[in-house]
């Protein structure tokens, strides 16, 4: 008898000292984001996947396809190709294939670009359900940005996430008898 | 042969069944199958099935450079993801015979046992979800999200962070990078208070692990296990102070020892393990040099002479041997890892015999068990 009160006293002393304990943190900010509303704002450093640099003077890649980055990649998912433009004594990109299935976001790539020709994108948001959307043409999104005539687009981290709505099907036509 | 002949059926004195825990399932944190052969409630035999998430890690290192392969060994645990880079850099400067510039070393002191602390927060709110107390889950991953946070402001990346370079690390630490981790630790000494009171005195907590899952010493060094399960049955081995490497000959730390060998004494080693990281980060911060963080004049390319070359370090698991073997080419011959969690799980067969299941899952808990460690 003495043993099962005392068993009773312990355990609601340790009950109470975790009530006191959770009621503590009921008083205090909540640690949470709440997440489609508002967004942290990436670390610079941070890895996602990598883009083309464009060099301020000429408007064009800095990148001359010296491929240092397809080789130093662990998982072959760069593809570059390069031409030479009529007097010009370096080769300048044509093509640039990221294939971000593969990719393990390790950064090689960036390490091994002696031009500082790539950069890390802010961009996170990027759950599709098209594989077709993971095969990206860097070059050409590139050249896309600036036939546009806008600056590039400010990284997903700097504004307020954009909610891509799913295209609406269409609806079905009647049929007129 | 007479009709009157009888075969005598087999007796049977206890029906036992199969359970079948996992592949999928909350208690074993990721991809292992545990056949269990129960008697009533009560386990005969238990056997791990492992290799779902079987990766060949080992098998890649020989088709890839030395450093393309660093990539894959923050993916072989990726709770500690610090450490698994560490030993592989740190053997293949063994082998090519690079000198790592001292501030470094301590920059790398600081990110492992950083890694190490959000390890344990892990399996500290994991192991008590295992046991059904969901609250104490929600503190540990307010704690952890600090570390990430400011790991991932070093490095780029929230776990499978890439860091470490043949000869150094691949960014130097910035000012807010120290105050961060300075107020981080400053914070942490509170919480580990609250732990203690929220947590480890717990009554119901203590019913649930003292004296459940008895590990002897002799059992852990029959199976190889390290770690916290060897220190929490009364062996003071931890790599950092048995074969001291890098600079924690310099460091002031305890490595705590529980003689119990129950699964509360491998919880309190846990705990004390991330005070004692917290230790070790304020003294490598005070001691921190100025300099360069990496060396200069390492080979793009780079072609260890030929050899046998091994490295252990202590990961959160225990002991984590890498070894590597070079015929000088760019590609290495063959890279070997000795995980600890391997070695941890494989003494669960013996030792969760006669328990009962949910004892049985709070011992599984207690070996800090990730399962991508096992398979690599």
């Amino acid at each position: 008898m003495k043993i099962s009160l005392k068993g009773i006293g312990t355990g609601f002393r340790s009950l109470m000292t975790g009530m006191r304990i959770t009621m503590g943190q009921f008083f205090k900010q909540p640690v949470t984001v709440h997440y489609p509303h508002e967004t942290l704002t990436m670390p610079p450093r941070f890895r996602g996947h990598i883009e083309l640099v464009r060099d301020p003077q000429t408007g064009r890649a800095i990148c001359y396809a010296c491929k240092a980055c397809e080789k130093s990649c662990p998982s072959d998912c760069i593809i570059v190709e390069g031409a030479k433009r009529e007097g010009e004594k370096r080769k300048s990109v044509t093509e640039f294939k990221l294939d971000f299935t593969k990719c393990s976001l390790c950064g090689s790539c960036v390490e091994a670009c002696k031009s500082n020709a790539i950069r890390f994108s802010k961009a996170y948001n990027l759950a599709s359900t098209n594989k077709d959307e993971f095969i990206m043409d860097l070059f050409q999104k590139l050249e896309a940005e600036g036939q546009g005539g806008e600056p590039p687009k400010p990284a997903a981290s700097e504004t307020a996430p954009t909610r891509t709505e799913p295209p609406k099907p269409e609806p079905p036509k009647e049929e007129v008898k | 042969m007479s009709t009157s002949q009888v075969i005598p059926a087999p007796e049977q004195p206890h029906e036992t069944f199969v359970l079948n825990v996992g592949p999928q399932h909350p208690a074993t944190h990721g991809v292992l199958r545990l056949k269990l052969t129960m008697d009533g409630e009560y386990i005969t035999r238990a056997e791990p099935v492992c290799g779902y998430i079987h990766r060949m890690h080992e098998k890649m290192g020989e088709n890839r450079t030395w450093a393309q392969y660093l990539p894959n060994t923050g993916r072989i645990d990726y709770l500690a993801a610090m450490a698994y880079g560490h030993a592989y850099v740190a053997a293949v400067e063994r082998a090519a015979k690079i000198e790592v510039p001292p501030r470094a070393e301590y920059i790398r002191v600081i990110t492992t046992e950083l890694n190490r602390i959000s390890s344990h927060l892990v399996w500290f709110g994991a192991f008590l979800l295992d046991l059904g107390g969901f609250t104490p889950l929600l503190y540990a991953f307010d704690d952890r999200e600090k570390i990430l946070d400011l790991l991932e402001a070093l490095t780029g990346s929230r776990l499978t962070y890439c860091y470490y370079r043949f000869g150094g690390v691949c960014n130097d630490v910035d000012d807010d990078f120290i105050r961060g981790v300075r107020e981080f630790v400053a914070g942490m000494w509170p919480r580990m208070k609250f732990y203690r009171e929220l947590v480890t005195d717990n009554i119901i907590l203590r019913k649930r692990l003292i004296g459940i899952g008895v590990i002897s010493d002799e059992m852990c060094r029959k199976y190889g296990a390290t770690g916290p399960v060897i220190r929490g049955s009364g062996v003071g081995y931890d790599v950092r102070k048995m074969e001291p490497y890098s600079v924690y000959r310099d460091l002031d730390f305890d490595v705590p020892v529980f003689s119990e060998g129950d699964c509360m004494a491998r919880y309190l080693v846990r705990m004390e393990e991330m005070v004692q990281s917290l230790r070790i980060v304020e003294q490598a911060l005070d001691k921190l040099p100025a300099g360069p963080v990496m060396t200069s004049g390492v080979p793009r390319v780079l072609k260890p002479p030929a050899g046998d070359y091994c490295f252990a370090v202590e990961a959160a698991r225990g002991r984590l041997l890498v070894r590597i073997v070079s015929d000088n080419k760019e590609i290495p011959y063959r890279v070997r890892w000795r995980t600890p969690s391997f070695c941890n799980l494989s003494l669960f067969e013996e030792a969760s015999a006669g328990m009962m299941l949910p004892d049985a899952l709070a011992l599984l808990g207690s070996l800090d068990l990730v399962i991508p460690d096992i398979d690599r």
